[in-house]
This record gives C-alpha cells, sequence and structure tokens, in this order.
C-alpha cells in the first residue's frame, strides 16, 4: 500500500467508526433528543471524512464532484432536518420533555409559537 | 485495500443493524425516522466505501440520489408528525 493508500484508509475506518458511534448511540440512548445527538454529529462527521477517504483513493477526478455534493448536501441538510424532527416531536409531544433544562419553545416570541396571534396575544414577550 | 473494505462493512452492518433495531422498536414515530434517516446514511457510507476501495465510481449516482431521499423524506414525516400533534 501506498502513503495515499494509507493515509485514505484511515480516513475510511474513521468515517466507519463514526457511523458505528451513531448507531451504538441510536441503541443505547434513552430518549429521542439524546438519540438525535448521537445520531446526527457523527453521522455528518462520518461522511465528510468517508468522502475524503474516497477523493483520496479514487482515480477518476471527475467522480470528486459527486462525493464531495453529498457532503456538502448532507452538512447543509442534517441541522435542518434535525431541527424540524424534533421541533415535531416537541409539539406532538414526544421525547423526555420533563427532562429538559431549556425550554425555549415553550417561551414563544416565534411565528407559531404559543403566543402567536392566532392562539394568544402578542404581548408580554420578555424580549 | 480488501482487508479495509471488509472491516469496513462489518462495522457498517453493525450501525445498520442498530438501526433497524431502532426502526422496529423506537416508541415514537420521531425515534423511527431517525433512525430511518441514519440507516439511509449507513447505505450512502457504504457506497461511498464501495466506490473508494474498488475504484469503480458507477454508483455514485446513487449516492447522490440517496441523499437528497433521506432529507426529503426526514422532512415530510416531520412536517407530518407536527401536523398531527397539533390536533
Amino acid at each position: 500500500m501506498s502513503a495515499v493508500e494509507v493515509v485514505a484508509s484511515a480516513f475510511l475506518l474513521g468515517g466507519v467508526f463514526l457511523a458505528l458511534v451513531a448507531g451504538v448511540g441510536l441503541l443505547r440512548f434513552p430518549d429521542l433528543f439524546s438519540r438525535m445527538h448521537a445520531a446526527t454529529k457523527p453521522a455528518t462527521l462520518g461522511m465528510l471524512l468517508v468522502v475524503i477517504g474516497g477523493v483520496l483513493l479514487m482515480p477518476d477526478r471527475s467522480h470528486d464532484a459527486k462525493l464531495l455534493l453529498v457532503a456538502a448536501f448532507r452538512f447543509l441538510t442534517a441541522p435542518v432536518a434535525a431541527h424540524m424532527i424534533g421541533r415535531a416531536a416537541y409539539r406532538a409531544g414526544t421525547g423526555a420533555l420533563e427532562d429538559l433544562v431549556v425550554d425555549e419553545l415553550s417561551l414563544g416570541g416565534y411565528p407559531g409559537g404559543p403566543d402567536a396571534p392566532p392562539s394568544g396575544p402578542a404581548s408580554a414577550s420578555s424580549s | 485495500m480488501t482487508v479495509v473494505a471488509i472491516v469496513c462493512y462489518v462495522g457498517l452492518a453493525v450501525a445498520a443493524a442498530a438501526c433497524l433495531y431502532r426502526l422496529v422498536a423506537g416508541p415514537s414515530v420521531p425515534d423511527r425516522v431517525v433512525a430511518l434517516d441514519t440507516l439511509l446514511y449507513v447505505v450512502v457510507i457504504g457506497i461511498a466505501v464501495a466506490a473508494a476501495t474498488s475504484g469503480d465510481g458507477s454508483f455514485l449516482g446513487v449516492l447522490v440520489a440517496a441523499a437528497l431521499l433521506a432529507f426529503v423524506g426526514t422532512t415530510t414525516v416531520a412536517r407530518f408528525v407536527e401536523g398531527r400533534g397539533s390536533q
């Protein structure tokens, strides 16, 4: 194995290890929000490491664009998707809501929140 | 390189099994959504590892499509759960 192959293999194995960490966290953590914490961040970094390993290993440079596109797309969409799942779970009442230390969704001050015009008066918000 | 590929596949299989368990056993719908999202990204990582270790980039289009599909599916089900929970 050449030096590039050794480095790329280290990247691949690191990415797979982080995917494994995400799976174990998904399996072992007790509630939805900690499972999301385990599932989103290591999976994103693992994706990036595997993509770097692939870019180093692939002989054809025309494949690099697709790999980097997937990594960039994951970095753009993973926070959005995690945010939407978390907010949906909060509003549906699932998840360990009694364990929350800070509950900013109950404070209001955002569109569709508890103090939004359709559901209540929009005054008395502590800005 | 073959040894690296086999180790990667074993690790990804364990991760996918954990995601599948959470997908089947997860008590709420958002748990299953998170598990399905992670499972799809384990598949994406597997395709990337296969392409990298074999040098064959034929399946990289599948990679892009699966990454798009993961986001669209997750967002759709999140909206569905949110609408259902408010009623």
